[in-house]
């Protein structure tokens, strides 16, 4: 951890300017995933913006179109337990609370589960080569220990995976995020907000040095009759997923006329395919159909040597968060697979 | 007081922060240090640039190979009590880097964060050597090991009897298993941490985190050429250690030398990932044959057992051997090996050789039961050894009859049908498994100062530490009952290298060992306490022998009548207000326990539920009972088996040092990502002591409690996977996946 000058900033344009001015400059909020990277020796910021201040972005409000906006410094805990998250968009509160433990939540903000960086072995650790961290300098995950990495959109440059819940869940709902920056501001949709990693791994997102993410729209619809998230992982809570589920419905009868399906664990961005959502729609809501969204989601899904189980995995995830949807009150605390 | 559920009396000053670690004695002028580790694993520095660190405000010094002062230059001198044979490894010794994250330099600055930093601008070049790390790819080079002083406390495995390759043959029933683990680390929450107060010429006070003050003490006492009585370690509260603190480790080393360098205070605290350069619980591979007859009875008993070894120290563990302390069989053959790789020596972590052992053992049983079509719980009862089957001789106490018969009442295991698959529960397949626990029943010599003080009061002085296992506690209620007096009114003093010695705290031994200690010298001091009183002027005590006084609430009694009565107080006041004090030394009773075998015992009884199409592993309960003699606090030594059985889960399912063989290092080096149990994989766990009564072991027929609580856990969750899945994963940690 190196030596860094602290600047609390005001307003929005405050601190966009600020940070925006120094290319060591980093805005801070929750600090959940920047501190450990600091601590770690990954980031070494000579600038720390304080953003805790905006008080204008810790609120949860209605739109006017009857979405609502998500304030990018409401904690991941307290949007989880708003009583309108938790009535119009159950899918949002369940993905955020199978992630990480209450304390992170209480301290982590939305804004912040956006931009937290992958949790590759490899990329943590400063002493060994990772393209991410350092382009150019190799991947030993590809060969290495990849348990935890990605079956879909991967590159010959890097195979992490993007480690949010909440994020899949706000794929799986069409999510707008806003963010103010140099040139003003501006709103991106949330399956355009994160990257693949292609030939350059160590950009995560389309957010340029200085923008802010200000807030998160969510659309009217919320899918909070039939909706599931489900997370797979190597122990009960605070653990990363493995493979995790977002699926949303829209049912009548026992017909599908609107779906969603995202899935985590498994690339480096929320993993949507509307192709695959498009299979699900018009069919009767079955273990059947599932599988066949879930054989066009999984189609072009790649693994290594410690991963391929993912591909297996995720197929069955996918029917059962299917059927997990049909009777949102089966589902257990945790996201964990129904009983 | 013995036998009540007392709660640590300890417990206040822990939840509320009052109790202090070894890294947050308030110390003035404390300087830190922060420790440089390599980032290659095998190799030697060609440069080690220092002047940017040096240059930085606040930092004082940057010690390394090339600067360090003058330490002790005879191996022997750096030989702590449980090191196994070879060489120690030394810090700062040379340019050789012998494993990643060796320590290679210590920066020492006015606070730590400075400290820290300054250790990013250390610039140190190696030329790199080829390394090799994993043990599955180096099985070819296993040998045996070198033998030693450890050798006493873990012998190799006994000769072959019978013959196994032939009997083997012949035999109806047989199962030939392969079983891998791989590295686990201690993991104490409690991170590693020194503090050394220097007291002036060659005098040193060290606040350590150590499982034994005394071994710490004799070892920078020989290392850096001090008097043993001007070295002082202390150690009153340990944050688990789990094995970790039996060797003195390289905090330690570095800040006493920072200390003496600079004649300044120093601490040195290390982060977690410091701790995995570590010693470490070592990767070992497994082959088991065992082999039974029509009746299941075991014929042949064979167990091949190859782990770790560093290239400086060959740690050993009991491994290939423990089949045939529980079962009979007239044909074994057992072999222990060891493979030398680039990674620091491995350390003994709870239930050492044991947990690795018995999880391969009593899957191979498991499977070798269904193998023969008996009940597995049966087919143990059928190999039942009523007396030791290596030496014939008789157990001093041995009531795992009672374990297996209580817990499988107790769990419902009549309920079970056997063929795997065969018992759902909605989504899930559930499986009811379960395994034989055995573990030593250790004593070491013990010395304790007993003394009644002016007040009345009792005072008693061990080295010994407590790290989080109630040995206060126990040690207060065992010499509260010796005395006859309310617990109160005894003072343990402990965790102090001045105090009279203690070995280590390791391998469940410290009830037994402290405690018998306490015995000997309480008796010891009522003797002192007799004799005291009839020296009073007109003591109505004068013609009595101990058998005819009783001591009770702080006085001494005539037994026929009680009214007559001397206080202590009286006593100590007659002395000239002198304290009346004895020391003595407990040890166990080697002779008459030569003819006899020991041993602790458990059952553990697992179910589990697994999800049918996803695979994920639940344990939904655990009961394990467990036979170690007279439990002296079936409160804190319940703690030690439900932490015990968590860890059976952990091992069995979470825990696992990820190693990348091509970079020979450790990839989750921190807590988020090296699993262990969170509350939500616990569900229902129960503990049942077994009445065993044991009055040839030692004074308080205790055998110790804490290993045994682990042992059996591992293979009773891989048999409950099995009996709901029909898998064998003889892979640990049984990742779900591998269901699928």
């Amino acid at each position: 951890m190196n030596n860094f000058e602290y600047k609390q900033a005001t307003d929005a344009i405050d601190a966009t300017d600020a940070v925006a001015a120094s290319e060591d400059a980093m805005f801070i909020a929750g600090g959940t995933n920047l501190v450990d990277l600091w601590k770690y020796n990954l980031v070494h910021p000579k600038l720390l913006v304080d953003i805790n201040h905006l008080h204008n972005h810790k609120h949860i409000t209605e739109l006017e179109n009857g979405g609502l906006r998500l304030g990018a410094l409401v904690t991941n805990a307290d949007t989880a337990y708003h009583p309108l998250v938790e009535e119009r968009y159950p899918l949002l509160s369940k993905a955020i609370l199978a992630g990480a433990s209450p304390q992170i939540r209480n301290m982590a903000t939305n804004g912040g589960n956006l931009l937290q960086r992958t949790r590759c072995y490899y990329f943590y650790d400063p002493d060994v080569p990772c393209n991410k961290r350092e382009p150019g300098s190799g991947c030993p995950a590809m060969e290495g220990y990849n348990r935890i990495h990605a079956i879909l959109g991967a590159s010959d440059q890097c195979i992490a995976v993007f480690p949010s819940d909440m994020c899949v869940a706000l794929a799986a709902l069409g999510a707008v995020v806003n963010v103010s920056g140099n040139n003003g501001e501006r709103s991106i949709p949330f399956t355009d907000f994160h990257r693949l990693p292609g030939d350059a791994p160590d950009i995560d997102n389309h957010l340029h040095h200085g923008d802010l993410i200000t807030s998160i729209d969510l659309p009217v619809r919320g899918f909070a009759q039939n909706y599931s998230y489900l997370k797979l992982r190597d122990r009960h809570s605070y653990a990363f997923a493995l493979v995790s589920v977002a699926t949303a419905l829209e049912l009548d009868g026992g017909i599908i006329r609107d779906a969603r399906l995202a899935l985590g664990g498994v690339a480096h961005k929320p993993w949507r395919m509307h192709e695959a959502e498009s299979v699900l729609i018009g069919r009767t809501a079955d273990e059947a159909t599932f599988a066949a969204a879930a054989e066009v989601i999984l189609a072009d899904a790649k693994g290594f040597k410690y991963n391929n189980f993912k591909i297996e995995l995720a197929r069955r995830a996918i029917i059962r968060n299917g059927m997990m949807a049909l009777n949102p009150e089966t589902q257990l605390p945790g996201a964990q697979p129904s009983a | 007081m013995v036998g009540r559920p007392v709660s640590r009396l300890e417990g206040k000053l822990k939840v509320t922060g009052a109790a202090r670690y070894a890294a947050e004695y308030d110390v003035p002028d404390l300087l830190y240090g922060y420790v440089v580790n390599s980032t290659i694993t095998k190799g030697k520095i060609t440069r080690i640039d220092v002047s940017a660190a040096k240059a930085l405000n606040g930092v004082l010094e940057v010690i390394t190979h090339e600067n360090r002062p003058d330490v002790a230059s005879v191996d022997l001198k750096y030989t702590d009590m449980d090191a196994p044979p070879g060489v120690v490894f030394k810090p700062l010794l040379d340019a050789e880097v012998k494993y990643n994250g060796q320590p290679l330099a210590l920066v020492i600055a006015e606070d730590f964060e400075t400290a820290r930093y300054a250790a990013t601008l250390v610039i140190i070049e190696y030329q790199e050597e080829p390394f090799e790390t994993c043990l599955d790819h180096n099985l070819e080079k296993a040998r045996k090991p070198e033998k030693g002083l450890a050798t006493m406390l873990k012998p190799p495995p006994p000769p072959p009897t019978g013959n196994f390759e032939q009997a083997f043959k012949d035999s109806p029933v047989k199962v030939d298993s392969e079983f891998r683990h791989g590295t686990e680390h201690h993991n104490p929450i409690e991170l590693f941490a020194t503090t050394t107060v220097y007291e002036g010429e060659g005098k040193l006070t060290i606040y350590d985190k150590t499982q034994g003050t005394v071994n710490n003490q004799l070892f920078v006492a020989n290392v850096f050429g001090l008097h043993y009585k001007d070295v002082r370690v202390l150690s009153p509260f340990v944050g688990g250690a789990f094995g970790a603190g039996l060797r003195p480790q390289y905090q330690l080393y570095l800040c006493v030398m920072a200390s003496l360098f600079l004649k300044r205070n120093v601490r040195v605290v290390l982060e977690r990932k410091q701790m995995y350069p570590f010693p470490h619980r070592p990767q070992s591979y497994q082959r088991l044959r065992f082999a039974a007859d029509a009746n299941g009875r075991l014929t042949a008993l064979n167990h091949l057992a190859i782990s770790e070894a560093s290239q400086f120290e060959d740690y050993v563990e009991t491994v290939a051997q423990w089949s045939h302390k529980l079962y009979p069989a007239p044909n074994t053959l057992f072999e222990y090996k060891l493979a030398s790789l680039d990674l620091f020596t491995p350390l003994d972590m709870r239930a050492p050789g044991g947990v690795t052992a018995l999880h391969a053992i009593e899957c191979t049983m498991d499977e070798l039961a269904y193998e023969a079509s008996i009940d597995p719980l049966e087919f143990r009862l059928r190999n039942y050894a009523e007396t030791d089957p290596v030496t014939g001789k008789p157990f001093t106490s041995k009531a795992l009859r009672e374990c297996y018969m209580r817990a499988a009442k107790q769990f419902g295991w009549e309920k079970r049908s056997p063929a795997p698959g065969s018992m759902t529960r909605g989504n899930k397949f559930v499986g009811y498994g379960m395994a034989t626990g055995i573990w030593d029943a250790y004593q070491f010599p013990s010395r304790v100062e007993a003394m009644i003080t002016q007040d009345g009061k009792l005072v008693l002085n061990n080295a010994v530490t407590d790290i989080g296992t109630g040995t206060l506690t126990v040690m207060t209620q065992v010499a509260a009952d010796e005395l006859g007096m309310p617990m109160e009114n005894v003072t343990f003093n402990y965790g102090d290298s001045k105090k009279p010695f203690s070995m280590f705290q390791g391998g469940s031994s410290m009830t037994a060992s402290t405690g018998v200690g306490i015995v000997v010298a309480v008796k010891a001091l009522k003797k002192k306490l007799l004799k005291k009183a009839k020296d009073i002027d007109g003591s109505p005590f004068k013609n009595v022998s101990g058998e005819d006084v009783a001591f009770r609430d702080g006085s001494i009694f005539l037994r026929r009548s009680p009214s007559v009565s001397v206080s202590f107080q009286e006593i100590v006041a007659a002395n000239g207000g002198r304290p009346v004090k004895t020391t003595n030394m407990g040890a166990p009773h080697v002779l008459k326990l030569r003819k006899y075998a020991k041993a602790t015992h458990s059952a553990a009884f697992v179910e589990v539920e697994v999800d049918k199409e996803l695979k994920m592993i639940t344990v939904t309960r655990a009961i394990t009972a467990v036979a170690a003699g007279t439990i002296i606090n079936p409160k804190t030594a319940r703690s030690q088996i439900t932490g015990s059985m968590v860890w059976g889960i952990s091992k069995a399912l979470h825990e696992e040092t990820i190693l990348d063989e091509k970079l020979g290092k450790y990839m989750n080096q921190n807590l988020a990502e090296y699993h262990i149990p969170v509350h939500a994989d616990i569900n229902e766990l129960d503990v049942i002591f077994a009445d065993e009564r044991d009055d040839l072991i030692n004074e308080l027929g205790v055998k110790g409690v804490g290993e045994i609580g682990l042992v059996a856990m591992p293979a009773a969750v891989a048999n409950a996977v099995f009996h709901a899945t029909g898998k064998r994963i003889r892979e640990l940690p049984i990742h779900f996946d591998k269901l699928l």
